[in-house]
């Protein structure tokens, strides 16, 4: 492991712009992260608050309403915002994979499995097929699918849910890619399968010295899987931190209402701490700072004015005056 | 009293197939169930999926007729229950779904969608039934202006309330909840979750709460059953079978449920494969395929449901050990 960040974001902002410009929203909204080899960040959020506008950022896979409009975003030393769209193609895939939360859309229903996690290697390493070949069954292998000759031959609707995840794991892993970014991978699978899942992820990271970063609203996620954690509310990281520090220690009432509203095992009935109200629409956000209606510990200036970043400790941050007091 | 009780209940979808659509087999959804639910308790039922717990909550709430079995509600079985008789069961037993982007008519207006049973049901003039929309709302939290307005108008939480509130307009004594919160966000579900506990407290209602979520099932249930399969592998007080399971699905399951803090280290059991097909489930226990701790009789002898630690467990790690 080296100390230079693999992957870097810097202030980064990407915002859909409606098609006579009138309205703007801001999406991911001056966002800084770092990512070391081996590492594993969460980016927890709820539907709505950029998480996942913020990996199509990474991956430069924007649709065309939208648009990168400010910031850094460095991968191994490069300038990923100055790469042409056919440089990124050769990075995209490659050395930064991403897998998404539902394997049957990422999937194409008309090919074989075995094309489908052979396609990565045939385009970016100019293999042959017979070769090709050899490397998916391998992969196959790698994530733990029974009979993988068979499963080679056979198309995705033949196979279950936590099979496809798989599958999409293995074009994921096809290149050896430096990053992974997998974008609520389990959400769509069982308990017992998620276990399943999350535990070749964990695997096939300490094998590759994998940075990994997990889009997810699920906290429990963080918890089993990361190192650090970013909290993201209406476009915004409002605190980032190593695991641990978040979750002993919040200092942004939102992480820390978030945390508490999880139900644990063996509570019983009882209450549970609940968020007022509801996220707001990234279209119209409320002045000051964008928790502020919903906080129930807001100062006059939060409605006033939007908080700055304050480093709480050496690697945690947090976007609120209760912190930068 | 028990409210209501099951009684090995069963259903069976018949698989067809073939030049003349012959039944070839059935899917065995729900096995030879059995299960109590208590007024004003909570009774959660957890597994994956095809486990048989949504044919559990159609069955309670005849939208399915049982292949076999009875269910007892006060008492008296359902079969046994005249035209009159099954309306006011239908009116004690009700129901709110996952989505509540789907259960809801996108072109009626709150108002007139709670009001809905109370008109059909009850045949309420209209300023009374007015009337008790406007309490409903305010039950759920909503304000009274929400009964002039269209469902797209509220968020996912919103439209859950309102749900509940249509779910409450009977005056009903079970309410089935299939997973009530999973459709929802994070931020929203201590909300609901809560508004369900306090509806509970102040209404007596009795709860079949159904979820994949285990946190969340433990919190809310008074006694959990755990299916896998089309059948309950263990059942008991809530407390008892959370903290300390000990059927080896169970143990696995809450295994892999996630930690709500990154210090809470559960044992790892990984299970190995998946679900089989409920059509053609393996003989004797039918989890044994995938069994840590899988024993030669377990591929022939079903084990019985019994009493074992508190909780009825069915598994032949515990045979003998009784109460």
């Amino acid at each position: 492991m080296t100390d230079a960040p693999l992957l870097e974001l810097d202030k980064l902002s990407t915002h859909f712009v409606t098609a006579r410009g009138t309205r703007v929203v801001k999406a991911v909204d001056e966002v800084s992260l770092s990512l070391r080899a081996g590492e594993t960040l969460g980016v927890v959020g709820e539907s709505g608050s950029g998480k996942t506008t913020l990996a199509l950022s990474i991956m430069r896979l924007l649709p065309t309403a939208a648009r990168i409009v400010g910031g850094g975003l460095r991968f191994a030393g490069e300038d990923l915002l100055a790469k042409s769209p056919s440089e990124m193609r050769h990075i995209r895939g490659k050395r930064i994979a991403m897998i998404l939360q539902d394997p049957m859309a990422s999937l194409n229903p008309l090919f074989t499995v075995g094309d489908q996690v052979a396609e990565p290697v045939r385009v970016h390493e100019h293999t042959g097929r017979r070769s090709a070949r050899d490397r998916a069954r391998s992969l196959l292998k790698a994530v733990k699918i029974p009979a993988p000759e068979q499963r080679l031959r056979e198309y995705p609707h033949q196979m279950s849910g936590g099979m496809r995840q798989r599958i999409v794991g293995a074009i994921a892993m096809a290149c050896e890619p430096r990053v992974l970014i997998a974008d609520e991978p389990t959400t769509s699978l069982d308990v017992t399968i998620q276990a399943q899942y999350l535990k070749l992820l964990r695997d096939l990271q300490r094998e590759h010295g994998l940075a990994l970063i997990f889009i997810t609203h699920n906290l429990g996620i963080v918890a089993r899987m990361c190192d650090s954690v970013a909290v993201m509310y209406a476009g915004r990281v409002i605190e980032a931190g190593p695991v641990r520090t978040i979750f002993n220690a919040p200092v942004h009432p939102y992480t820390q209402a978030l945390i508490e509203s999880i139900p644990r095992l063996g509570g019983g009935p009882s209450r549970l701490t609940a968020i007022d109200g509801q996220p707001p629409d990234l279209a119209s956000l409320p002045a000051g700072c964008s928790f502020q209606p919903r906080c129930p510990r807001a100062l006059d200036r939060c409605r006033e004015e939007a908080p700055g970043i304050t480093t709480v400790a050496p690697g945690h941050t947090a976007r609120c005056w209760l912190a930068a007091k | 009293m028990t409210l209501l009780e099951a009684h090995n209940l069963t259903k069976h979808f018949p698989v067809r197939g073939g030049l003349f659509r012959k039944v070839e087999g059935a899917v065995r959804a729900v096995d030879s169930v059995s299960f109590t639910i208590e007024p004003g308790r909570t009774l959660g039922v957890v597994g994956e999926s095809g486990c048989g717990k949504s044919t559990t909550a159609k069955l309670v709430l005849k939208l399915e007729e049982p292949t076999a079995g009875e269910i007892r509600f006060d008492g008296q079985s359902l079969q046994s229950l005249d035209a009159e008789g099954l309306r006011k069961y239908r009116k004690s037993v009700q129901a709110v779904f996952q989505d509540p982007y789907a259960s809801l008519s996108p072109r009626m207006r709150v108002g007139s969608i709670i009001a809905e049973p109370l008109v059909t049901n009850e045949s309420l003039p209209r300023g009374e039934a007015k009337k008790r929309v406007a309490h409903l709302l305010e039950r759920v939290g909503l304000p009274e202006r929400a009964a002039d307005l269209f469902p797209h108008e509220f968020s996912g939480g919103q439209r859950q309330r309102i749900a509940i509130a249509r779910a409450l307009a009977l005056s009903p004594r079970l309410v089935v909840l299939d997973e009530p919160v999973s459709a929802l966000d994070v931020s929203i579900r201590a909300q609901i979750l809560n508004l369900l506990v306090d509806l509970q407290r102040d209404l007596g209602l009795a709860y079949l709460f159904i979820a994949h979520d285990l946190a969340a099932v433990a919190h809310m249930s008074h006694a959990i059953a755990v299916m896998y399969l089309g059948k309950i592998v263990e059942y008991g007080p809530a407390k008892t079978v959370a903290a300390d399971p000990k059927h080896p699905y169970t143990q696995a399951l809450f295994a892999a449920a996630l930690p709500a803090h990154p210090d809470e280290t559960r044992e790892e059991i990984i299970l190995a494969g998946e679900v089989p097909s409920p059509i053609n489930p393996p003989a004797g226990c039918r989890f044994h395929p995938r069994c840590p701790h899988v024993m030669p009789r377990c591929s022939v002898e079903v084990p019985p449901l019994d009493m074992a630690l508190g909780r009825e467990v069915a598994c032949h790690l515990y045979d003998g050990k009784g109460q």
